[in-house]
């Protein structure tokens, strides 16, 4: 701060500029252990917007050294190399070949640039709702985070830095961070400081820089070859040059670097903005407590929101009615739909199934409706409007209206499932999905879960129906029957099944009840059954 | 007594004005839904089962046989009535319903929305709800005890909405007919599982059942035998059952 005052004004660089800025950067050789993480946890859907996974345990030491390779030119190059590789002797921008003769038995995975930037865009995205409202990716590896205002919120910065470090710790990666005045400084430090965390002063960015190379200052490269042809290798050799001539050797470039990096000039950060959701808010004068008020405010934020919705094409699937309670409770009753819809009355109906949850005290003072999930919605064609066909009811309001009713998971249709085992062959779908049906076999109307025990069984083996038989504490003779019907157990789901077998028998009794009777075994070999009877369903 | 014509013709006068009363609000003429079985149809009022109403369907006996039975009959008469495209919407109360079984009477799976539902209240809740909504070919519900009252919202809901509701009413203890207690229904129906026609080789036949109209509305009751529903969900007369007696009439 003193520095900047010693400058003249024109070069005093703005209160924004002065603002205190971190950066979280993974150095450029750690940063292939992210990516060597990331080929391993990609699949589980690491995207650290939604939450960290758990799995963040350090490359197990019996795992082979990784490097992945990407092609410039005609030539395969390293571009990155796990610490176990460089360990090892390999670098970055060594030859693959090369590589690969040094450490027999080496990793090698082709690099994906455009998987690690959407990473680090998640990144951003993560820190943006999380930590600072302002958060920019910065180059390959790093993001800048301003600190300005918020470092207090989570006790400061050194422990914010911490906290944020033990985040990447348990997402699975290794950061550095550094805290400065400037994002030039920040980055210098976080990728060639001498510890993971580092915290510049206010005003010490020069002396913090001093020692460290010049690569730090994101320069050209025919500047670094310059640079390293006079014999300059600090940064501190470079601030004390005359400015006159440094501009001259180096380029103006060199010259807005150095003074981005120690506040001379000003460097705004370009952050990412979190896409929000639709909502409409009111405030009101009087805390509102009766339903019939209630109801009232939400027609109105109903309309603001739909209002806004069909001006983004857009249409809700999930909505949220949060209110502020005087006493400071929030209170929300959310609904969802089963189709995206912006038909208010449908809406305010749900919504209306649900009033009486919300409990308001003294009174409300705000309510607020969020579109917490919305889909594209534009015009449909409609179906049989000049073929003449019949036009098919639509169902979603009145599967919105049930699922209030019983809840979404109860309402559902059933479809076929490629299994013979009857009951595998049915499955849950969601109410308007497609569904499949079953082959022609016949099936019984009820099916018991689990399959009951049948005693006293009289039948021929192998393969003739059972005579009769007791269920419930009740005789049955059977009088015809037919089968079997021979399922095999699916060996793919447990072994225990690899070898069973069910014999399937419909059979009627004097009486005309029908019954489906499995006997467990082909009553020839031992190992596909025990020759236990079951009932399995009760025809009509 | 032989009623005297103008005494019948009086009674006819009065019985035309209740139709009249009891279908007002209803548009136009009541639309039925036949069996295509001679037999069954000519002894229903309307010829059919009144589409824009409810009807009840119970089990003989208590047990699972007749149950499912009184199951396949409603999912029969529900797949006749369903288009192509319709959906009937089944209330479930418990989880033992098999859906291939159903595609066996022509209830295929996309023409059925499931609605678990644990109590009756739900049951009928969810039933009113479908019949009024109005875009449904049928509602199907499975109940142990129904009020009066709720069975009036149902009749009234299946009018407004223009849908048919069944209701299948479960045994809840050995001794307690479920089609005992009142109801507004304008059939109620009994199912029971009758020994089918032995075949000539090994194997087992078209189920048969005992068909028992218990009570209707303007119709008189009645009882069948009939062979159980092909895979378009019609019912048939057995062979040669139009030379048998009666077994109710014999019996009685």
């Amino acid at each position: 701060m003193e520095q900047a005052e010693a400058l003249p004004p024109h070069q005093r660089p703005s209160i924004r500029e002065l603002g205190r800025r971190t950066e979280a950067a993974e150095t450029p050789f750690r940063a292939r252990n992210v990516e060597d993480i990331q080929r391993r946890i990609a699949t589980r859907d690491l995207l650290p917007s939604v939450a960290p996974p758990r799995a963040a345990a350090p490359a197990a030491p019996a795992e082979p050294p990784l490097v992945t390779v990407a092609r410039t030119g005609n030539r395969l190059l390293v571009a990155a190399a796990c610490d176990a590789a460089r360990a090892l002797g390999l670098h970055p921008g060594m030859a693959a070949t090369q590589a690969r003769a040094l450490v027999p038995g080496l990793d090698v995975c082709d690099a994906d640039p455009r998987a690690d930037a959407a990473l680090l865009d998640a990144l951003a995205l993560y820190a943006a709702r999380r930590w600072t409202p302002r958060a920019a990716v910065a180059g390959a590896d790093g993001l800048f985070l301003d600190l300005s205002g918020v470092a207090h919120l989570f006790g400061g910065e050194e422990r914010m830095c911490a906290r944020i470090l033990r985040f990447c710790a348990r997402a699975g990666y290794r950061a550095r961070i550094a805290v400065a005045g400037t994002p030039g400084a920040a980055h210098a430090l976080a990728r060639f400081g001498p510890a993971p965390l580092s915290l510049c002063p206010p005003g010490g960015e020069p002396d913090a820089l001093a020692p460290l190379p010049l690569a730090a200052l994101r320069l050209e490269e025919d500047a670094l070859a310059t640079a390293r042809r006079l014999g300059l290798e600090r940064i501190g050799d470079l601030v004390a040059m005359p400015r006159g001539p440094l501009q001259r050797r180096f380029g103006r470039q060199t010259l807005t670097r150095l003074d981005q990096a120690l506040g001379r000039a000003a460097e705004p950060i370009d952050p990412v903005v979190p896409e929000e959701a639709p909502r409409a808010e009111l405030r009101f004068a009087e805390p509102i407590a009766t339903p019939e008020a209630i109801a009232q405010a939400m027609a109105e934020l109903m309309a603001r929101l739909i209002d806004d919705l069909a001006k983004a094409g857009l249409a809700a699937r999930i909505l949220t009615l949060a209110g502020d309670r005087v006493d400071g409770a929030a209170q929300s009753i959310t609904i969802g739909t089963a189709r995206a819809t912006r038909d208010s009355r449908h809406l305010l109906r749900l919504l209306g199934m649900k009033i009486e949850t919300i409990e308001p005290g003294y009174g409300l003072d705000a309510l607020r409706l969020i579109a917490v999930r919305t889909e594209p919605l534009g015009p449909e064609t409609v179906a049989g409007a000049l073929t003449g066909e019949p036009p098919s009811a639509d169902l979603a309001p009145l599967v919105d209206r049930l699922a209030g009713r019983i809840g979404a998971r109860h309402l559902f249709r059933l479809s076929a499932v490629e299994s013979d085992v009857p009951e595998r062959s049915v499955r849950r779908t969601g109410p308007l999905g497609a569904v499949h049906p079953w082959p022609d076999y016949p099936r019984p109307v009820r099916l018991l879960s689990p399959p009951e025990r049948v005693e006293n069984v009289v039948a021929l083996l192998p393969d003739l129906p059972p005579r009769r038989f007791t269920w419930r504490g009740r005789a049955y003779r059977i009088a015809r029957a037919d089968g079997p019907e021979r399922i095999f157990g699916e060996w793919w789901r447990r072994t225990a099944e690899a070898e069973a077998v069910r014999d399937y028998f419909q059979v009627e009794d004097e009486g005309g009840e029908r019954f489906w009777l499995y006997r467990r075994g082909d009553g020839v070999d031992v190992a596909t059954g025990d020759l236990s009877w079951y009932l399995h369903g009760v025809f009509a | 007594m032989v009623p005297s014509p103008a005494r019948s013709e009086r009674l006819e006068a009065l019985k035309a004005e209740v139709r009249a009363i009891e279908s007002a609000g209803v548009a136009g003429t009541r639309e039925c839904l036949p069996f295509g079985v001679e037999s069954i149809d000519a002894r229903l009022a309307g010829g059919g089962l009144a589409c824009a109403a409810l009807h009840e369907v119970a089990a003989d006996r208590p047990g699972l046989s007749d149950d499912a039975a009184a199951t396949l009959f409603l999912a029969a008469v529900a797949a006749r009535r369903c288009a192509a495209n319709g959906t009937v919407l089944w209330a479930l109360a418990r989880r033992d319903l098999f859906a291939p079984g159903l595609a066996m009477a022509g209830l295929p799976p996309d023409n059925v929305l499931y609605a678990e539902c644990g109590r009756d209240e739900d049951v009928l809740a969810v039933m009113e709800e479908g019949l009024r909504h109005g875009g449904l070919d049928a509602v199907i519900g499975e109940v142990r005890k129904v009020p009066m009252a709720a069975t009036r919202r149902l009749q009234l809901a299946a009018e407004e909405g223009g849908t048919m509701a069944l209701m299948l009413k479960r045994w809840r203890r050995q001794e307690e007919d479920p089609l005992a207690a009142p109801s507004a229904a304008v059939t109620r129906w009994r199912v029971g599982c009758a020994p089918s026609q032995p075949l000539p080789v090994a194997g087992i036949g078209r189920p048969r059942w005992r068909l028992d109209l218990a009570r209707q509305r303007g119709g008189e009751p009645h009882h069948w035998i009939m062979e159980g529903p092909d895979a378009k969900g019609c019912l048939a007369l057995p062979d040669g059952a139009e030379h048998r007696p009666n077994p109710a009439r014999a019996a009685a």
